[in-house]
Order: structure tokens, then C-alpha cells, then sequence
């Protein structure tokens, strides 16, 4: 159904010749261009990057395969080329059947149209015909929920509408080959399920399907078979369980840091780049399993590239189900916030008090901009994560109750009771 | 393998495929041309108080100062028998359509960059679905000049059979120049400056609001072709020609309009689909 050989995406990176900017900028590097010239260095411009290198499979008519791997290991990169969005640099890939791509939830919604208008739109989109989206239009609607809201402009839904809708668009595709991409990364907990049951649905009905995740639950569940993939190369393929158990044992402890040796390949822009992440536990040691009544700190290195640029670190907090529990800035810092900065390397630790992260995994998105005007120049998501534990004897929020305890925080709070009035009727 | 299985089959490999088989997926997708084409129309005319208003005021308007400066002030005569108003009017909804197509389908690349990056499908729609707004105001306008004739006690002319041509010259006109802009546009994003500034200028060597006959006289014989090497030149009378059967539309300016139209034309889609591979990278 999908065969690839010798697939690879070269992206040229950095150097002067920038992937789009403005025709002045290109102008301006022609001088550069003939000094160095003159000078005799020969080659000039960019490095290359291999996003994807080599990467060759086969899937099987109905098989469900898992992709998975590192943020930066190519899987997006590999999606997009074979959805047809970009052009791969080498090798070639053969899909035989109507394919049917998703890599963002609500693909094409335009704000201005209503929740109707835009299923068909979204429909077509994705490449249903009219017909087609006229004959699921009703089960579209009820799965998405939003039956009231169907002449409303999509730009008064809430962000949760927004993600139904385009997930009940998405869900009544119909093609031969699906390729998805992380859509159950948003949407509340509840609805997620109701994603997954619905793929798991359509798992059932033989189609074939890519699916990349950072969910191993449902990779696991989903998938007969995952590939591994790490910086652009395809390291591993065999049944989901064992793969995805290989992955999480070779990036046990990795977690807590992340290092990005090579400016030029590093996050970021002109203006600022991260240099490293990292996570560690109240003594000093980096580690990504941190007991819940520990306090730890977070610490962001990154460059700064042109001097005096007034950088902000920020660190944005999410949990498993990929809900912000929450976002912060270095706006206490009394020396360094929106300071101008000389061109060096910074490192901004952020304190975290124990008792705070209810129990569960969180992932670290890492951040350096500017404020007003209101800019990002380096990020990335997922930079590092870490797993709270709770060891409590007693002496933690949970108290003495030993079973499951939800929310998204647990911080452990001052309660007091007075009595207000005794009932001295019932008391006899 | 049947035939059907045969025309999914998709062989994804560097280099573009073939010239034919891109227009033939065009082809395929013409369904979702008309989708992209009718959201177009609506966004454009949702939440506005006006609506469909719009369209005519900017013709309308140029039209009045037209007539005023260069026919009462400047004493620009339009042919015999034709009140300048219309005979302004009848070039200013083909320039109308073309500058709003050209615009639109320039920017287009840039304005679907979130589509072009998440899905697949004939790249070429997106700046041919942008003429689609300037071809509504174009049929709001075209009411408001048969109105305008009415009122003048115009007949329009048998040869307005020709009409429907010379709309389809005016958006290929657009287009030829579009594909060109929109492509640039994606990688360069200065060019978006480059349109208001060509079309003020295109407007003034395109007979607009003069006829065409008083700039040929000014040239030197033999030379006059190479006014007419603006495909608009040739549109623009033949608009007025179509509507009102006279002026002088030769038969050889609109031959000279057509072929540079056709010129300019290949070669914008031989850059567009150079360039086309690699929107999704630089978007």
C-alpha cells in the first residue's frame, strides 16, 4: 500500500542565505557573497541539514503503523512528505490509494464562517467531494456537539468547539491511506477518549493509517507495528510494545536535559538561541523523576545574539493531557528582566516549590522572547519532562488517602475549621 | 490493478512530474476550486455593512473624477456619440476586475500559507480560486453600466456576444502577472509593495481614461504595436468595442494583446510550478 525507498528532506539551514525573507535581505548578502568570494573562501553559504535520511519501508494494505521518536527525529518531516506537502531531496515513495492527511485539527476553519459552512469547507479540504460531506453532514454534527452552534461564525466558538468540530470533520474522512499526526494532542480529557475510540474505530475498518504520537498508551493500542525514528534516520521497526518499550528505556533520564551544542542547528533566531534545559532535583542532580514534595529547579541557557536585546526566558508548563497548567517569565528577576543583554551565554533558573505538580508526567515548553514588541526568537516545545512521584508518608496534600487523588495541581494547603452553631437538638 | 487504483496511485519523488498530469489534478480538484472560490466570496462579504455596495463605488468613483478631469477639465473627448461617463465606465470594469484579480491571486500564496503547509493539493488553485472575487464585483458593476446605458439610451451592440472573451483575456491577463507575483511573494515578501505601485503605473499606459487612438497618433507609424504590447490596451477596447460596436478596436492590436497575454502566460505557470515545490519550505 506504502512503499518508501531511500527516503530524505535536506533543509538548508542558517548561513546567509535564509529560507524566505524579505528581497532587501537577499540584496544585501550579494556584497558579502563577492567578499568572501574574493577572499578566497570558495563555498559560502548554508549548512545542510538532513531532516530525513534513508528512511525506507513497507506498509501493508490495512496495517497500522506508529511513528514515533524525538521532537527534531524528522516525523513531521516524513508526514509531509508523503501527505505531498513538500518535496523530498531524495529517494521516492509510492502510495497506492486515496490519501488522506491530518496534521492539524480544523484544517482550512475560517473564523468569518459559520460552524456549517465551515464542515464543507473543511471537508472539501481534506478531500471529501460534496457529495460526500452532504451524506455525513448529520453525524458529523452530532459527534461534534455543537447541533446549537451550527450558523454561528466559528470565530465566537471556544477553542474547545473549535478542536470538536474539526476533529468530527476529520474523523468521517473515508480514504484508503490516513495519515495522522498528533491531532489528540489538544481538546480536554474526555474528548480525547472519544478521539481515540473513534480511531480506534477506524482502525477496525481496515484502513491503512501512519499515525505519529507522543502517546505511548495509544501508540501501544493503536498500532500493530511502530517505527522509531531518531535525527531523520529510521532506527527501529517491529511491534508497537517492543519499540516504543526500547524508546522510553533509551531516553529514561534523558528527559531532564537537553543540550544543543551546535548553535547554528540550536532553536532560535538571529536574535537569541537555547543553549540547554535542564531539570534537576532540590540537591543539584539533574534527573526527570522528582518526588512530589520536593522543591527542583528548571534551568533555561541560552545566547544572546545581538547585544542589548531586552530577552525574557519563559517556561510553559504542560501535563499529559496537554493542558497549560501554567506559564512563567522571569518578570522577578530583578536584575535581568527586560534588561538589555550583551551578546554571551545566559543562564535563567527558575525555582519550583514542592508540593505543587499533582502526580503524572509534564512536559517543558522553553522559551526566550522579547516584550513589547511582543516576540519570540528561540522555543521549543516538549525541551525537556519530568515524572512526579508521590512518596508522601502523611506529610503531603493526599494526606493518609492511598487512593487515586485527581487534578492537575496538588499543592498542599492551610485549611481551618471553626464551629459555627451546635446543634444541641440533635446532640439530645 | 484497475484503473481506478491505477489513477490513485501517487509516486512522490524529487523534481516535478509532469506539466499535464499537474493541470489534470486541477482538473480533479476543480470541486475544491469552487469551494476555495465561494469562501472567497463570502468572507469577503460577511460583516460589511455595504455588502456588495463595494464593488460598484470604486468604479463609480473613478469614473466621476474621470469625467471630470479629463473630459470637462482636460478636454480628453470620447469617440461620437458616446457620453464620456460610459465610455470611461465601460474600461474602468475590465481594469476594475483585472487589478482586483491581480491583487488578490499575488497575494494569495502568502495569505493560505497555513493550508499549503498542512495539506496537499494543486498548488495552481490557489491563485486561479482568487480571481473569483473580483469576478463577482466585476457582474455587480456590469448591471450598474447596462443601467448607465439605459439611462443614456444606449443600445448595446450585437457585438456584445464578445463580451464573455474579453472577460476571460482580462482574468488571464491577471493571472499570467499573479502567477508570478504570488510565487515571488512567497519567498520574497517585498514584492506585495511592487503591486500598488505597477497597477497606478498600468493604469496610465492603458487606455482607461483616454482612447487608445489618441496615444497611437502620437507615435510613429510603424510602432504603434508596441502599445500594444499591453494585453490591457487590446481588453479595454475591446470591452468598448463589444459594448457599443464602434471604436477603434484593430483587429491587429487585439492579435499583438492576445499573443503577449499568451506569452506572459506560460511563462508565469513555468515559474509558478518552479517555484511551487517549494512553498511548504518557505511559507
Amino acid at each position: 500500500m506504502i512503499s518508501v525507498e531511500g527516503l530524505g528532506k535536506r533543509y538548508r539551514i542558517g548561513g546567509l542565505r535564509a529560507r524566505s525573507g524579505t528581497l532587501r535581505e537577499t540584496l544585501s548578502t550579494i556584497p558579502v557573497l563577492v567578499w568572501r568570494r574574493l577572499k578566497g573562501r570558495g563555498r559560502l553559504v548554508s549548512e545542510d541539514f538532513w531532516a530525513l535520511k534513508e528512511v525506507s519501508f513497507e506498509v501493508e494494505a490495512g496495517e497500522v503503523v506508529g511513528i514515533i521518536g524525538r521532537n527534531g527525529a524528522g516525523k513531521s518531516t516524513l508526514l509531509k512528505i508523503l501527505s505531498g506537502i513538500t518535496e523530498p531531496t531524495e529517494g521516492r515513495a509510492v502510495l497506492r490509494g486515496r490519501v488522506g492527511s491530518l496534521l492539524e485539527v480544523g484544517t482550512g476553519f475560517h473564523p468569518e464562517l459559520t460552524g456549517r459552512e465551515n464542515i464543507y469547507l473543511s471537508g472539501a479540504i481534506l478531500g471529501m467531494r460534496k457529495a460526500e460531506i452532504d451524506k455525513k453532514f448529520d453525524e458529523i454534527v452530532e459527534f461534534s456537539g455543537i447541533e446549537k452552534f451550527l450558523d454561528t461564525p466559528a470565530k465566537r466558538y471556544s477553542s474547545g468547539m473549535y478542536v470538536r468540530l474539526g476533529f468530527a470533520v476529520a474523523a468521517h474522512l473515508e480514504p484508503e491511506i490516513l495519515i495522522i499526526d498528533e491531532v489528540l494532542a489538544v481538546g480536554d480529557a474526555e474528548f480525547q477518549k472519544k478521539c481515540l475510540d473513534k480511531m480506534g474505530d477506524v482502525v477496525k475498518g481496515g484502513r491503512t493509517i501512519l499515525f505519529v504520537s507522543h502517546n505511548m498508551g495509544a501508540i501501544t493500542r493503536l498500532c500493530q507495528r511502530t517505527l522509531l525514528l531518531e535525527d531523520g534516520h529510521l532506527v527501529m521497526s517491529g511491534p508497537s510494545s517492543e519499540v516504543t518499550a526500547h524508546y522510553l528505556a533509551g531516553t529514561a533520564g534523558m528527559f531532564a536535559e537537553r543540550v544543543w551544542p551546535d548553535l547554528s542547528t540550536a532553536p532560535g533566531n538571529q536574535v537569541a538561541r537555547l543553549s540547554a534545559i535542564r531539570i534537576r532535583k532540590d540537591g543539584g542532580e539533574i534527573s526527570d523523576t522528582l518526588e512530589i514534595r520536593q522543591p527542583f529547579t528548571v534551568e533555561v541557557e541560552y545566547r544572546c545574539l545581538q547585544e542589548g536585546a531586552r530577552l525574557v526566558p519563559n517556561l510553559h508548563f504542560f501535563n499529559d493531557n496537554g493542558i497549560c497548567v501554567f506559564i512563567s517569565h522571569n518578570n522577578w528577576d530583578r536584575e535581568w528582566y527586560r534588561r538589555p543583554h550583551p551578546e554571551g551565554l545566559f543562564k535563567s533558573v527558575c525555582h519550583l516549590p514542592g508540593n505543587y505538580f499533582a502526580e503524572g508526567r509534564f512536559t517543558i515548553m522553553a522559551a526566550v522572547g522579547t516584550i513589547n514588541p511582543t516576540e519570540t526568537h528561540a522555543v521549543c516545545r516538549d525541551a525537556v519532562s519530568f515524572q512526579v512521584v508521590d512518596h508522601s508518608e502523611g506529610d503531603g496534600a493526599r494526606g493518609d488517602l492511598a487512593t487515586s487523588y485527581g487534578g492537575i495541581v496538588r499543592p498542599l494547603l492551610e485549611w481551618g475549621t471553626t464551629v459555627m452553631e451546635k446543634d444541641e437538638a440533635a446532640s439530645g | 490493478m484497475s484503473d481506478e487504483q491505477r489513477a490513485l496511485t501517487k509516486i512522490i519523488s524529487p523534481g516535478r512530474g509532469s506539466f499535464w498530469g499537474e493541470l489534470l489534478e486541477c482538473w480533479r480538484n476543480r470541486e475544491f476550486l469552487g469551494f476555495l472560490a465561494w469562501r472567497d466570496v463570502k468572507v469577503r462579504y460577511s460583516q460589511t455593512v455595504l455588502g456588495m455596495a463595494w464593488a460598484v463605488i470604486q468604479p463609480l468613483t473613478h469614473m466621476v473624477i474621470f469625467t471630470m478631469i479629463f473630459n470637462k477639465v482636460a478636454g480628453l473627448q470620447s469617440p461620437e456619440g458616446i457620453p464620456y461617463p460610459v465610455y470611461t465606465f465601460a474600461a474602468l470594469l475590465p481594469w476594475q476586475l483585472f487589478t482586483t484579480a491581480l491583487t488578490r491571486s499575488s497575494e494569495s500564496v502568502v495569505a493560505e500559507a497555513r493550508l499549503l503547509t498542512k495539506v496537499y493539493f494543486p498548488r495552481l488553485l490557489v491563485p486561479f480560486s482568487a480571481m473569483s472575487v473580483g469576478l463577482i464585483d466585476f457582474c455587480v458593476s456590469f448591471v450598474i453600466l447596462l443601467l448607465m446605458m439605459v439611462g443614456y439610451g444606449i443600445t448595446p451592440s450585437w457585438t456584445i456576444v464578445f463580451l464573455p472573451l474579453f472577460v476571460l483575456l482580462t482574468l488571464m491577463t491577471a493571472l499570467a502577472v499573479g502567477l508570478f507575483l504570488a510565487a515571488m511573494n512567497a519567498k520574497y515578501r517585498d514584492f506585495r509593495h511592487v503591486v500598488p505601485f505597477m497597477i497606478s503605473i498600468w493604469m496610465f499606459i492603458t487606455p482607461v481614461a483616454y482612447p487608445a487612438s489618441a496615444i497611437i497618433r502620437k507615435i510613429p507609424a510603424g510602432w504603434g504595436w508596441i502599445y500594444n504590447l499591453n494585453p490591457m490596451t487590446g481588453v479595454v477596447e475591446g470591452f468598448r468595442w463589444a459594448l457599443v460596436g464602434q471604436t477603434g478596436l484593430a483587429p491587429g492590436m487585439l492579435a499583438v494583446s492576445s499573443a503577449a497575454v499568451v506569452v506572459v502566460f506560460i511563462l508565469g505557470l513555468m515559474y509558478f510550478r518552479r517555484m511551487e515545490r517549494s512553498f511548504a519550505d518557505v511559507l
